[in-house]
Parts: C-alpha cells; structure tokens; sequence
C-alpha cells in the first residue's frame, strides 16, 4: 500500500529538514519528498495540515513483560500501547520470566513480535546470566539473535570486575551495555526519595548518592575498559554531571532520562501514591531542573519511558510492599512535548531524543525518513488535547500517575513499515 | 466549632483548634475514670475494632479501655504481617473486618500509610495507631495533654526531643503537634538517626549534642531506643548511645528546674533513661498513660461524631 | 422575621423566685443535712450557685455544688455531625446516700434531666434526687416532673426560653423569644 503524506512539517533532524513538505512511501519504503508531490493512483492521502511528521518513535526503554508475566502485560498490548503513543520501535528490557539471557527467549519475543505486535521489537538481553550477576550470559548468541543491547534491567550488576569484565566482552561481540546504575546497599529498604517528604511520610528514603556513585563506578569502568556504556533512567543532578564531565573527556558514554524525570517530583508520592512510586525514584525539583538542562545541552541524549507495566494488585496495596515503576509508552509524547513549550528544546532536538538518538545508540536502521528508509513514521498533532483516562489506555496495566490529567500533543497516524498500525479517532 | 474527620491519621492534618478540641474533651473525660463506674453511654452499640499488626499490649489496652468507657463494644483482631507466611493483603483484611460491620477500626500497622491506605477503601471510621515511622498520634495527643496539664498552655514550651528521630513515630506526630501548637522542638540523637528536612517541619531545631537540646527545655521527651529493628550501622553501642544520648541526673539539670521527663514507653532503663530519672519527681511517664485513656476517649468521641452534613 | 422578645421574669422576679425556691427546698428537706446541689451545665450551674448561697443566708451553712455536663448522656448523640464539645463534669464529693437538688434553668422535654440523673446515677445511688428549675415551659416528653419550680410558662414549641446572666454568672432576666 502507498501512502502520501501531504502538508506536514516534516522534521528529520539526521538530514536537518524542518519545512513544510509532502512525503511518498511506497512499498514499506520512503520514496520521495518534496514539494507539490501528488498522489499515486491507488495511494492513500493523508492530510497532515498542521501537524508534525517525524521519523518514527523510538522508545529504548520498555518492558513488555513477554514472557512469564502477561498478566503485566504481553507483546500483543504492549505494541498496541507504544503505537497509540506514537512509537514505532521499542527495544525490551529483559527482566522477564525466564529472563531474556538465551538466544531462545529472544527469538521467542521476534517471533511473537513478527506475528502479532503492531510496532518493532528490539529485545535487550541481559547481562550475565539469570540477570543473577554472577556469570556473563552468552553476548554473542544474544545478539546474533536479535538482540540489541544488554542490560540487567532492573537491578545493578554489583560486582564491579563483573561489571568491567561484561564492558570488555561486550565490546568484543559488539553489543552495547546498558547500565541500571544504582548502589544497592545505600538503597536499603528505601522506597522512595531521600529527603523532606520521606522524612514527613515516614518512608525510609534512597539518597541520591546511591545513584550517583553508581553511575561513576560504571562511567569510570566504560573508561578504563574504552566501552561504550547507556546509562538508563538518570534522575539526578549529581549523575548527570558525572556523565557531563565523562562525555567532555571523551569516554564513550550516553543516557537516557524518562518522561517522570522532569515532570514530576516527589511530592507525587505525599498522600502514599504508589504510582509515583519507580526505580531510580522521583527527586527534587533541584534534579528535575537538572534534567532539563541536561536535555537542553545535549547530556542527555534519549528520553524512554521505563514503561513499567504492573497489575492492580501489584500497585493497590501499602505503599512500601507495592512495586516500582509506571506505564509511560502513551504519554511519553505530550509530556515531552511540554519541554518544547517550555523553552527547553526546539522540536526537532526533541524529535533527536525520542527517534534520531536511540537508533543510533542501539545501532538500528531507524529514525530518518531518507528516500529508501524503513517508513515508520509518526505524525504528530501538537496542539491535540486529551486527557489520561485509565479505561481507554492500550496498555494491559494502568499504573499511571497521569491518570485525570490533560495532556496536549498526541500521535495521530503511527506507520510502520508503510503501514498505518493508528490512527487516532 | 466541631471535628469534621471522619478519621483520625495524623496530627499533620488537624488543625490547632481541632487538636485543641480534642485535647478540652479529653481532660473533661478524666472525670470518668475516677468513678467508681467508669463509664458513660455515649457510644453504646457502636462497634470498635481494634486491629493490631505489631504487638502492642500498652496502645491496644489503652484504646480497648477507651472504648469501654464509653460503652461501644471492642473487637481485638491480632493479624500478622510476617512476610514468612504470606498473609492476607491489607485491602482483604480490610474487607472481612468491614463485614463485621464496625463504626471504628484502630489499627496499627508497620508501613507508613496503611492507615491512609485503609480510610479510603472502608466507609467507617479509621483512627492511627501507629504506622511505621509515620504517626501516633494518640500519644502525640496525650503528650501534649500531660504537657497543658502541667504548664497550663503548650504555647511558648521549649519541647527537646531526644533519640532515634528517623524511625519514630512518636517524633512525628510530637513535631507536628506541638508546633502547630506553638511550642519549639528542639531534636537531639546520632546524625545516623535524625532525617534530612526534618527541620524544615516548623519551629523545629536539630542539635548534634544533646545538652544543647536540653538547656532550658520545659520539656524533655526521651525516645525508646531500638537496636533490634535499626541494626548495627547506625549505633555501635547502646552502651555509647546511653553516655552519649541518655538522660540521666548529671545532664537533666541542664533543663529547666521542673523540667518535665516524658517517655512514650516501654523505657530500657539505663540506656535512653536513668532509672533515678525515670522514678523521680520530674518523671510524667505514669501520667502520660493515665492520660492516654482520657486522650483516645476523646479520639473516639470526635471520630464517631461524623463529618459536617453538607447543607 | 424579626424576633419577639417578651421579659418573663426581670431581675428582681428572678431574686424572689430563687429565694423561694430555697425557702422550699429548706422546708421539704428540714435543713441542709445531706444535702447537695448538682448544676447542669452551664445555666443550672449559675443558678446552684445562686441557690446554695441562699441556703447559706438562711442557714449559717454551705451547701455543696457540684457540676454534671449531659453532653456524654445525650440520647441524641447520633443527631449532632459534628459531636458538641464534652464540658467539664464536676461533682467533688460523694453523693451517696445524699439528698441530691438537681437545678437546672429551664424544663422542656425533660431530656435532658433525664441525662443528669443518669449521670449522676453514675456517680453514686444517692438517697433521693430532686428538681428544681427555674422556668417549666411545659411539652415534656418523659414522666419527669420537677420538685421546685420558679415560675410556670405556658409556651409553644417553637417558642424559645432564655435565662439570661450578667459577666459574674447572675441571672438578670428570662426571656421568651418567639
């Protein structure tokens, strides 16, 4: 099917276009764009009047909870999810059930992903094996399986020669190392951020530092080991400038921050939300102005949800037994689309961090619309206003701390390979 | 002027003019339990459930007595939260003790914001007694109580506060209490027990050295101390903690002269307090649970009284 | 609508009535010897105090006051969202085997004396309780009847009864407001 996308503001910041412009897709593929193109026969039109056209999204931080825990969510709504939320890749964490550490759990998820997701799947698998930090898992196997990252999601790799040893042999099978950079024993039993409000909630609190001296331990072992290192999910100022200081050296490192970084603080949690309640957890407004700088001066190159889907039962209890994290693939968008209302980004720097930056940190052929790329595109409305509501998300699970609030901006027509997996009613 | 909560979690959501409420109907409850019948028919055939989930001989006593007197009928539910045996969710709990049809549930419980957990989803009445390090707010009350009772106001009182100040409830609800009151709190205890911000919570100041919390204190409020549930990281001793951090008759003379020595018990003699201290003339100890009765009658009294008719 | 108040009772009134109402407590207890006064907040409190100094004026001897608050023996308790606030009961001597004067400033339902027994009931089995009030306004809804009355006003319900006290608690006047 071809499809003629006609009067959008085409932004693709790897070739610098940000003008008005029509875009051809034909067979799966961009065909042209230009001026005054017209359609085809038998080419579908969209009118995209007004609205942003975009490499499609990239989101290089999920859990779609396939396999083992598809009570969570699975493959199927967790695709379904990133399309209504305008992406059209995602790449897994692979904290699943067995964890994704075997070439067979991978090809289990590009499989089902193939056959039954809407949007790409890259799946990341795990850094040693079990997620168990104690044996590097099989690098190679997994990632001529398909994966495109490793990375022990959700838990550090404690052992710092395990970590230097998983750096240096990642480089040998070239696979990019993700870090969930958190110092275990400073997080104790905390449950949310260390400070005024876990003093007056009498919540036992994880101090900053416990992300901060994790983050330096693995930019300096990226640096001894001359790796390339992802730091996921930063959230503070103090490990933003650690890795500030480290890209200005030249150590090969990158991050990411997600959407609840710089949009909430927390005080979310006062009244013991437990959908304010996430690893690394919410900061100060110190760290979320940090955040924002870092994402203006280019520290922080992607920003990914963390989209953590967990069932009612999970998250409907005391606050410190409910587990962390939040779904975050439908209202990534808006929310950073917020920063380019609030002066922190230009659009296209932002379509940089949520398409361009992530392809290229996971070394996928994604996030440009040359003549000849793969079509996933996203086609934004920015002005589209909308509000959370719990019973019309696409997502299995609903732990959102965005739940009743207006939203503004929202994904229109999500194409993938050239074929339009949503449009927005 | 009446008490328009449905329940009762914390002192930080009250008012001074609620707290000041419940703590006038408390000292005229005292009355009551000096009769020979120690009860009156206030609450008769309303139905208080009492659901402990740490064991707590002297707070469950002390409410099931409160709500003897004033004649509603208590349930004691003691449920586990050992995580060994893994037990019914709170919001199950919550259920069950609902189809017994209470007016009044009296919990405590080990996490911090059970109870806010709980008033949501149960149509009853909730009153806190004691969640994690969150609040107390009974004895944050009788605390106060004690402290009128004597001094005739809480205005103006140097309250000092010593111990562990991060895993106290008993702190938290004092804090917010008092100063909403218009006392000063002055906190002292190990760096390793004192939270950050916690200074930012009022007309509060932390002290590293605990004479200078107590110097000309009206009040000095000894915490209970326990190694058992801190561990080891944060004190080396309770033999350094009580050289250090305990009251005993070298340094009490630095308070005030009638200084009052206030204890939410149990008390490790010899470590937070000096037996001479806790037995001598300055001690209130008995009085604060004397007055805890009169304090939770009064809790149950307001709690049952509903929220305002919106008219 | 403007409120009309008419004076039932002026200060003077209220003096002769009081001191009558203690010639007859004096001559129906034959003295003061057991005797006690029990006030119900905080009207019938004032008046105790009036009464008992009467007493003393005539007798040469103190007759003790205590002060009952009903508020906890209400049987109305679920009716007030928000409770009323509890004031302060107190009855600082034993009142067993007393001849108990319970004094209040108006009759009406006879609730409320109804709750003072109780509560004094509580306190003690008293040898025997008796009423004395004021002002009877009639529209009693228990088989309460009151032993020493001031004066009897027929009144309507929606009428309203207020004995009125200067800053040192002594009444003034009785109104009746319509």
């Amino acid at each position: 099917m071809n499809l003629l996308i006609k009067g959008g503001r085409v932004i693709d910041p790897s070739q610098g276009i940000d003008e008005t412009l029509d875009l051809l897709v034909e067979n799966g593929k961009v065909k042209e764009f230009g001026k005054g193109i017209s359609a085809p026969a038998g080419a579908e039109t969209i009118d995209a009047a007004g609205m942003i056209v975009t490499p499609g999204l990239i989101d290089m931080h999920v859990h779609l909870r396939d396999p083992g825990l598809e009570y969570k969510e699975d493959i199927v709504t967790g695709t379904r999810a990133a399309a209504v939320g305008g992406f059209t890749s995602v790449a897994c964490m692979p904290n699943t059930k067995p964890v994704n550490d075997n070439k067979a759990v991978t090809s289990y998820i590009i499989t089902k992903a193939r056959n039954e997701g809407i949007v790409n799947v890259f799946p990341v698998g795990s850094i040693t094996q079990g997620s168990k930090g104690e044996a590097l898992a099989e690098m190679g196997d997994l990632k001529e399986a398909g994966c495109v990252a490793v990375s022990d999601d959700g838990r550090p790799v404690t052992s710092s020669e395990l970590m230097r040893r998983a750096l240096e042999y990642a480089k040998g099978m070239g696979i990019m190392v993700i870090s969930h950079a958190e110092d275990l024993s400073l997080v104790g039993e905390g449950v949310m951020n260390e400070g005024i409000v876990s003093t007056e909630l009498g919540l036992k609190g994880i101090p900053w530092a416990a992300e901060d001296a994790a983050t330096a331990r693995d930019v300096y072992l990226a640096e001894l080991t001359n790796s390339p290192l992802h730091i996921a999910h930063v959230s503070t100022k103090g490990a933003l400038r650690i890795i500030r200081n480290a890209k200005a050296r030249g150590v090969k490192v990158t991050c990411e921050t997600a959407p609840h970084y710089f949009s909430l603080t927390d005080d979310a949690v006062r009244g013991y939300n437990t959908n304010a309640k996430m690893n690394p957890p919410l900061r100060t407004a110190d760290d979320v102005a940090a955040v924002k700088a870092a994402l203006a001066d280019g520290t922080i190159d992607a920003i990914a949800t963390d989209h953590a889907p967990h069932h009612l039962d999970e998250k409907d209890v005391e606050f410190n037994v409910a587990l962390n994290g939040i779904i975050g693939l439908e209202t990534s968008l808006p929310l950073s689309l917020k920063l380019v209302e609030e002066g922190v980004l230009t659009l296209p720097a932002l379509v940089e961090k949520l398409a361009c930056n992530p392809a290229k940190i996971l070394g996928i052929d994604r996030g440009a619309l040359k003549p000849g790329s793969v079509a996933d595109i996203t086609v934004i409305d920015p002005n589209a206003a909308w509000t959370v509501e719990a019973e019309k998300l696409a997502s299995k699970s609903k732990n959102s701390p965005f739940i009743g609030l207006e939203m503004k901006g929202a994904a229109v027509y999500t194409i993938v390979g050239g074929k339009m997996v949503f449009k927005r009613n | 002027m009446g008490f328009k909560h449905k329940d009762i979690i914390g002192l930080q959501d009250l008012t001074r003019e609620e707290i000041q409420l419940l703590l006038d109907t408390a000292e005229n409850m005292k009355e009551i339990s000096d009769r020979d019948i120690k009860k009156v028919p206030t609450l008769r055939g309303k139905t208080v459930v009492n659901v402990f989930y740490e064991a707590s001989t002297r707070t469950r006593t002390s409410f099931e007595i409160a709500a003897k007197r004033l004649s509603a009928d208590t349930i004691n539910i003691s449920a586990s939260t050992s995580s060994t045996t893994k037990g019914e969710t709170l919001s199950d709990t919550a259920l069950n003790i609902l189809a017994m049809k209470p007016d009044i549930i009296v919990m405590r419980h080990a996490a911090s914001g059970a109870h806010h957990y709980l008033a949501q989803r149960v149509s009853c009445s909730v009153i806190n007694a004691g969640d994690g390090a969150h609040e107390h707010p009974s004895q944050g009350l009788l605390d106060m109580l004690t402290m009128r009772q004597k001094f005739g106001t809480i205005e103006g009182l140097k309250v000092a506060i010593v111990g562990d100040i991060t895993h106290s409830r008993v702190a938290r609800s004092a804090i917010f209490g008092l100063t909403k009151m218009g006392a000063a709190v002055c906190l002292a205890g190990p760096p390793t027990m004192m939270p950050p911000g916690i200074e930012r919570l009022g007309n509060v100041t932390v002290c590293t050295d605990m004479r200078d919390a107590i110097e000309g204190a009206d009040v000095v409020m000894m915490l209970r101390i326990q190694l058992e549930r801190q561990g080891k990281t944060l004190l080396p001793t309770l033999r350094e903690y009580a050289r250090y951090y305990g009251l005993n008759p070298g340094n009490l003379p630095l308070a005030k002269k009638d200084a009052m020595v206030m204890h939410p018990g149990p008390i490790n003699r010899g470590v937070e307090l000096s037996s001479y201290v806790a037995d001598g003339d300055q001690s209130y100890i008995l009085k604060q649970v004397e007055n805890g009765v009169a304090v939770r009658m009064s809790m149950l009294y307001h709690v049952s009284g509903g929220e305002l008719p919106t008219e | 609508m403007a409120e009309e108040k008419t004076t039932i009772l002026d200060g003077v009134g209220v003096k002769r009535a009081l001191t009558r109402i203690a010639h007859e407590i004096l001559e129906r207890n034959k003295g003061i010897a057991d005797l006690v006064l029990v006030g119900i907040r905080t009207g019938g409190v004032h008046l105790a105090r009036e009464l008992s100094a009467r007493l003393e004026e005539i007798e040469g001897g103190r007759v003790p006051v205590g002060e009952v608050d009903i508020t906890l023996y209400r049987d109305d308790v679920k009716g007030h969202a928000p409770h009323l606030p509890v004031g302060k009961t107190d009855i600082p001597f034993s009142v067993e085997k007393m001849k108990v004067v319970l004094v209040d400033d108006v009759l009406f339902t006879g609730r409320t004396i109804r709750a003072a027994m109780d509560a004094i009931m509580d306190h003690g089995r008293p040898d025997c309780i008796q009423l004395a009030v004021l002002i009877d306004r009639g529209h009693r809804e228990l088989p309460i009847r009151a032993d020493f009355v001031g004066r009897n006003v027929p009144t309507s319900r929606k009428e309203n009864i207020v004995v009125m006290f200067d800053a040192d608690n002594r009444p003034t006047e009785v109104v009746l407001e319509k």
